[in-house]
């Protein structure tokens, strides 16, 4: 690992250092200097004692696509809940899964994991396992009726990671999204 | 006004109580570990999150709102992370209903890499006929 200029090391978790701050207010739960200040010297300690590689870099955010991919996930996180628990309460129960690997186009760290976050907690999939180099990711879907239910789940992960792409990804990731679709 | 607001709040938490309680249930009903895995992340973190919603409802005061909001934030980055890992190991190990998949890709692809021979003595075979072939064969072999 190269070491890197403390004051360049510094500016790469300076989003780090916001949300630890953040936490530690919002865990007192009221708003104070003496909060800030302790919450500072706590995420600054924590970044010492525990270095992390920097993430976060090169996210933009775009508050339209934002609001769609949040506006979705919501819907979709009811919907799953929903589903699971009819299937785990209802007569029918679970009958045949599958377990699927799907070509994602992202490549960066931060968006894949936020991916197989969301992959997760949408209808029906589990994230298996993710092949960073090759950026295939495993998903075992609970229910799949017939292969073109399979297909259909399959189409759903990549328009999940595209929703996630054009809230958060760069105009050459967006574009990348574009090239392999068409 | 604040009967309004009750009733939504009551309806939040026994909704997510509900929902709670079908994660258990499917946690006992579902076959094998991948499916439980489902039935431990879906309902539950619904469950959670709308607990904590009819809980900021009811709860006046900002500050209490402030710690359910961080907890629902965790709630939501961390149950789908434990879920994979879990269920990556139960896949690694052949805790698999392979006669409920439909397709395995996994697999069949040619991309599982997973089989790194850590899988425990008493997993099933991955292919029972092969294997009890081979067997048959280092049997007769002198």
């Amino acid at each position: 690992m190269t070491v890197e200029p403390a004051a360049k090391r510094l500016r790469h978790q300076l989003p780090l250092v916001v949300w630890l701050v953040l936490v530690w207010i919002l865990l007192w739960g009221t708003w104070s200097w003496a909060n800030l200040v302790s919450g500072l010297a706590v995420a600054l300690g924590v970044l010492v004692l525990l270095p992390l590689p920097p993430v976060i870099g090169g996210v933009r955010l775009r508050p339209a696509a934002l609001l769609a991919f949040v506006g979705h996930f919501v819907v979709d996180l009811f919907v799953s809940g929903a589903q699971v628990a009819w299937q785990a309460i209802g007569p029918g129960g679970v009958r045949r899964g599958a377990i699927v690997s799907v070509q994602l186009r992202v490549d960066s760290d931060l968006l894949l994991t936020m991916v197989a976050e969301a992959i997760s907690l949408v209808p029906g999939s589990l994230v298996l396992d993710l092949d960073r180099e090759r950026r295939r990711i495993a998903v075992h879907l609970l229910h799949a009726r017939d292969e073109d239910d399979v297909a259909r789940q399959k189409a759903a992960v990549l328009e999940t990671e595209a929703r996630i792409v054009r809230a958060f990804g760069s105009a050459e990731e967006i574009a990348a999204l574009a090239e392999v679709a068409a | 006004m604040t009967a309004l607001v009750d009733v939504v709040a009551v309806a939040c938490l026994l909704a997510g109580a509900l929902l709670c309680l079908t994660a258990g249930m499917g946690l006992l009903r579902f076959p094998d570990v991948l499916s439980r895995m489902h039935a431990g992340t879906k309902p539950q973190v619904l469950g959670v999150l709308l607990i904590m919603v009819g809980a900021a409802i009811r709860l006046h005061g900002w500050s209490a709102s402030w710690m359910l909001l961080l907890v629902a934030a965790f709630q939501l980055l961390t149950a789908p992370v434990s879920a994979h890992m879990v269920s990556r190991v139960a896949y690694r190990r052949r805790h698999v209903r392979r006669d409920l998949l439909l397709v395995d890709e996994l697999r069949s692809s040619g991309q599982d890499r997973l089989y790194r021979g850590d899988e425990p003595a008493d997993a099933p075979p991955e292919e029972p006929g092969a294997a009890l072939a081979e067997s048959r064969e280092r049997d007769e072999a002198p």
